[in-house]
């Protein structure tokens, strides 16, 4: 019988600093060298590093009351407009909102120079931000207008919350058409002039934790170079999918919403980003320890670029319009090396999730929790498995003519 | 013909028409891409002129009599490496591989000596941290 550790057993050893961590990449030579079996017992932790564009991500931010009182209907900061259909003063800022005054596509390509990631990373940077607010008044909240300077100090609370990050797998995206498209995987140059890719590969979290096995709500994480949550399972979780021999998914899975407390994280690690043509969006760092508390978890987190697939999805046709066009798989270490076979074409790769990046972080991570900084979290629930019978669904098309409001239903 | 170039001119010579004449008396085709006046309103000009072999240099000789001084543009691409998330986006736009790809590390360096200038680069930094530079001293 294999040998079991416990998560106290690791925070044991975490608290007496004589815990042994590597991170997803160091764990390949390790076992290697060792084999499962002699690397299990050794090795107690695996951190994993992920640093790429995450649009569905943001902040909720609570201001603090105004004198008098305002109740706000609509609120921007430096010109970009943050959702407030909640409480008073209670608002959240997306990363891919964009300032009212931004010409978007009009010019095609468009800049997309400042968004709501932009802001993001301004107010982590102790940058001044303007605050507008609009309000109608009301008798306990008269105010209805607020235009001044406020800081990340100023506010009362500010965390991010991001519905969906660390995707498991992604798209490798190229373009079939004869002209060049300006995409959220970037630039894509036509006749499969070039193939976009956003993965960490075998530092992606949950690359190294393919069934979700330690990975799940509750977990603690390194979010934003701070500490955060996995709060859920992300939107669009899909994990019961293709997968490979080794279990690893070959198309775009599983998914994380977390959660961390923003005033603790660190504006080099939440970064605004501008795709040309596209808009804006935010890279956001991730990194996620997995403790080893098998030799089958262990060899999950041994998984090496040679052993992860991409799918090949045209965006001119393919992507924006749902056909299915089977353009095969793609290997991550060759998209890493700079070139990858399509179609028979050698094809130059654009990567657009940061590797250097994911490797300080697991980095980072490692030495957290070397130092007893940072100790495990058992999930206090599992994200849905493989097992799991998702469907992913489409925005239905149906007519909405003669629908009448207040809950009258729609004829059959 | 066709050439980037930069105009230094005084207070005196910025305001006087000097554009309308270019295009107006010398045909000229006048392409503004960067331009700065100070409070004193000295400054300079970064402009593509195009036209006719002649009358380009009629054009520059006009410009050189007004006292405006005229030098080659020397443009230079920058990368902010501070700015840089190490994405490595734009290397497989780079056509001289100045910026390139250490695949063993994944870490992006730009060679500034195999820059040839092309802008590929420009749009699809997602952070912005390469530009294009104009080289133009303080104005006289």
């Amino acid at each position: 019988m294999a040998q079991q550790k416990t998560y106290e057993e690791i925070n044991e050893k975490i608290r007496r600093g004589e815990a042994v961590v590597v991170t997803a990449e160091e764990v390949i030579q390790v076992v290697e060298e060792k084999g499962i079996k002699a690397a299990a017992q050794e090795i107690d932790v695996v951190t994993t590093g992920t640093f790429g564009p995450m649009c569905s991500s943001g902040a909720f931010i609570n201001f603090g009351h105004s004198k008098p009182r305002i109740k706000m209907k609509k609120v921007w900061l430096n010109g970009v407009e943050a959702y407030t259909g909640i409480a008073a003063v209670d608002a959240y800022i997306g990363a891919g909102q964009l300032p009212e005054t931004d010409p978007e596509n009009k010019v095609f390509p468009g800049r997309f120079s400042y968004g709501g990631g932009h802001v993001i990373h301004d107010l982590l940077d102790g940058k001044e931000v303007r605050l507008e607010a609009e309000g109608y008044g009301t008798d306990c909240y008269p105010n209805k207008r607020v235009d001044t300077i406020i800081t990340l100090n100023d506010v009362n609370d500010a965390f991010m919350f991001n519905p969906r990050n660390a995707y498991q797998n992604y798209n490798c995206a190229v373009n079939l058409g004869d002209k060049t498209i300006y995409t959220y995987m970037g630039i894509l140059k036509p006749n499969l002039g070039n193939a976009s890719y956003s993965t960490a590969g075998q530092l992606s979290p949950l690359l190294n934790d393919p069934y979700y096995k330690t990975i799940g709500i509750g977990t603690r994480i390194f979010l934003g170079g701070g500490i955060g949550y996995v709060a859920w399972n992300g939107t669009q979780h899909h994990p019961n999918v293709l997968r490979g021999d080794n279990g690893v998914p070959k198309v775009s899975a599983g998914t994380l919403a977390v959660i961390g407390d923003l005033k603790q994280m660190d504006a080099n690690w939440i970064v605004g980003l501008s795709y040309i043509g596209y808009g804006a969006t935010m890279a956001v760092g991730i990194g996620i320890p997995i403790p080893i508390l098998n030799e089958e978890i262990l060899m999950y987190t041994a998984v090496k670029d040679e052993d992860l697939y991409c799918p090949v999805v045209d965006y001119k046709e393919g992507y924006p319009y749902s056909k299915p066009i089977d353009l095969g798989f793609v290997c991550v270490a060759d998209l890493k090396k700079g070139k990858v076979i399509i179609e028979g074409k050698e094809v130059k790769t654009t990567p657009q999730s940061s590797y250097p990046r994911a490797r300080i972080i697991a980095a980072t991570l490692k030495s957290w929790i070397k130092q007893g900084r940072f100790e495990l979290t058992s999930p206090v629930a599992p994200l849905p498995g493989a097992e799991a019978d998702i469907e992913f669904k489409s925005i239905p098309e149906r007519n909405a003519g003669g629908i009448l409001l207040n809950g009258n239903r729609r004829g059959k | 013909m066709k050439n980037k170039i930069v105009c230094y001119f005084s207070a005196a010579q910025s305001e006087q028409p000097i554009i309308y004449r270019l295009v107006k008396n010398y045909d000229l085709i006048v392409n503004i891409l960067k331009a700065d006046i100070n409070p004193l309103k000295q400054g300079y000009l970064v402009m593509e002129l195009e036209g006719d072999k002649d009358k380009y240099k009629q054009g520059l000789e006009f410009l050189k009599s007004l006292g405006v001084i005229v030098e080659p543009l020397s443009e230079k691409v920058v990368w902010h490496d501070e700015l840089c998330i190490q994405c490595g986006a734009c290397a497989s736009f780079c056509p001289t591989e100045a910026l390139a790809i250490d695949r063993e590390t994944m870490i992006i360096s730009f060679e500034d000596s195999k820059c040839v200038l092309c802008g590929m680069c420009l749009e699809c930094c997602p952070t912005r941290a390469i530009i294009l530079h104009f080289d133009v001293r303080e104005a006289v």
